[in-house]
């Protein structure tokens, strides 16, 4: 494959700029501007690639263009912020199903290719179609479509012989001269299957981190298919997408401590945490009215959000209590768990969304210490990343994973929408404790009546 | 392109990434994730070029290739929107106060 020189010259000024824009995104100040210019980057290595001498079906691919990027431009467009994990997940599916898609034109056309040509064709090929199914799958989840985790016996099994005879079967037709249809089409269908059977037994937490793994996969297989078509600048963002992605993930990894191979092969189950038997004590409730007294007249109150208060949309709401209770000379903080949400940072985004400023924010390791000394802890939609049962109980499967200490404030209230279990379905501890009271209902109403009784409690 | 200079580019473009992002506060990991992930979307490009060499003969690279061109676009697009949207919120330097409804 030859460019001339002029498109060669733009691709090496769009993996420039694709590299700087990715570094200004790790800063809150230039982060937008990163965007933006790769942005600027992306429309003109598309339009550049329209230049490329003999290409042909040009009216086939601005059809595609028009209907995909138009597509996505108007679903990304119009989802919610509290939908943006699936379709982070969703898009980046399409990415890695793109990579496949083009060895899929390759091995068709069984153009003759070198050793290491063939072997990294069939490796994005895997890779991307592993991206692909695993994507959809997540979407499926955080979308509610699929509600169940679903975990074959002999998992790890199954999961070994598939990826063996995936690459077993893939290898063959890459070195193959020319593969029949009916084989190339197999190996595709093998390559969907285990990338759909390795996601399919993941829940809970650990999603974020699949995400961000498939995300890095797509990254990698965009990389190889940059080697197979000769194009430096594919190779450039596949991979630098590829090691920050892994990174990424060993981070979030790290942040809920689960090492990588265990959220990949020894998935949560809730039926894990039997052997611990059933909470000791029964949950209290308490009103709205109480809770806005409570409140009102503490000195200190630390808020802890989690996937129940972006389900609820009532990140404006939250926002509006804790200034009204600042007004009344209540400090007010927010303590955001690593994982809280479903996606490492979603919390931040959505109180970015209501206009909470950066410095009410805190980190795991920057507010545990505070817990001791807060009148009252208010959780909303929060479960896992509050359960003290991730510090004492050796047989939980979430133990060992960092928790936000709200059991240690004098006061919990915890604000959830019926008696169930978390996400990963283990039971709560907190919710059992002397100092913690429960305030059922959907976190935006809940939220609605404590503002208007602290109001009443002001006049 | 021979072997080993795609090697090289492979290794060095591996060490930029993990520099790149090795700094990264945990506020920012969700839209850094999608802005990944729509820096793949680049993927486009290399589908162009497969549909733009396919054999226009041949119904099954004509469709895979439209398949890899859709599917690009709309990792590329899609990408871009969900990141825009979310480094959005940001700009105001998180300060903005207007923020309840």
């Amino acid at each position: 494959m030859t460019y001339n020189w002029f498109v060669s010259a733009s691709y090496f000024a769009v993996a420039v700029v694709f590299i700087l824009g990715l570094k200004a995104m790790a800063s809150p100040v230039t982060a937008r501007r990163g965007i933006i210019w790769a942005g600027f980057a992306m429309v003109a290595a598309t339009v550049v690639t329209f230049f490329i001498p003999d290409l042909r079906n040009i009216g086939l691919m601005v059809l595609a263009i028009v209907l995909g990027g138009g597509g996505a431009w108007y679903l990304g467009k119009t989802v919610k912020m509290t939908d943006m994990p699936q379709m982070v997940a969703i898009f980046n599916g399409m990415g890695g199903g793109a990579a496949a898609a083009i060895a899929g034109v390759e091995l068709v056309k069984g153009t003759e290719y070198g050793a290491m040509t063939s072997t990294l064709l069939v490796l994005g090929a895997i890779i991307g179609s592993v991206a692909f199914s695993g994507s959809c799958v997540a979407y499926a989840k955080l979308q509610g479509l699929m509600k169940k985790t679903i975990t074959l016996p002999q998992q790890n099994t199954i999961n070994f012989f598939l990826t063996m005879l995936t690459f077993g079967v893939g290898l063959t037709i890459g070195y193959a001269d020319n593969p029949g249809g009916g084989e190339i089409f197999f190996f595709f269908l093998l390559a969907l299957a285990l990338g759909a059977v390795l996601v399919l037994p993941i829940g809970g937490a650990d999603m974020p981190v699949v995400i961000s793994l498939l995300n890095a996969f797509t990254g990698l297989a965009v990389g190889f298919k940059g080697f197979v078509l000769g194009n430096p600048a594919l190779i450039v963002a596949g991979i630098v997408v590829g090691a920050s992605g892994m990174l990424l993930t060993q981070l979030m990894a790290k942040a809920m401590n689960r090492p990588l191979k265990n959220i990949l092969f020894a998935p949560i189950t809730g039926e894990a945490s039997g052997s611990s038997g059933p909470v000791e004590g029964t949950m209290r409730e308490l009103s709205a009215l109480d809770a806005a007294a409570v409140m009102r007249y503490a000195s200190k109150v630390v808020i802890v959000p989690g996937y129940g208060m972006a389900v609820a949309g009532a990140q404006h709401k939250v926002w509006e209590m804790a200034q009204l209770l600042e007004e009344g000379g209540v400090e007010v903080m927010f303590a955001i768990h690593p994982v809280a949400g479903r996606m490492p940072g979603h919390m931040n985004v959505l109180l970015a969304e209501a206009g909470v400023p950066y410095d009410k924010i805190f980190d795991l390791e920057e507010i545990n210490a505070d817990f001791a000394q807060t009148d009252v802890t208010l959780v909303i939609g929060a479960n896992d990343v509050v359960n003290p049962v991730a510090r004492t109980d050796k047989s939980s499967p979430i133990y060992g994973m960092p928790i936000l200490n709200a059991d240690q404030s004098h006061n919990v209230i915890v604000v959830k929408r019926g008696k169930g279990a978390g996400y990963s379905g283990i039971e709560n501890a907190l919710f059992y404790k002397d100092n913690c009271r429960m305030l059922y209902g959907s976190a935006q109403e809940v939220v609605a009546e404590v503002i208007a009784h602290v109001k009443t409690l002001e006049a | 392109m021979d072997g080993f200079s795609a090697l090289y580019i492979f290794m060095l473009a591996a060490f930029t990434g993990y520099e790149v992002i090795s700094r990264v506060p945990v506020i920012l990991h969700t839209p850094l994730m999608s802005g990944s992930n729509f820096i793949h979307g680049v993927v486009l490009i290399g589908a162009m070029v497969a549909l733009g060499k396919a054999d226009p003969d041949e119904p099954m690279q004509l469709l895979l290739g439209f398949i890899a061109v859709l599917l690009g676009a709309a990792n590329a697009a899609g990408g871009y929107i969900v990141t825009e949207r979310m480094l959005a919120m940001f700009k105001a330097g998180g300060r903005k106060r207007e923020g309840a409804q």
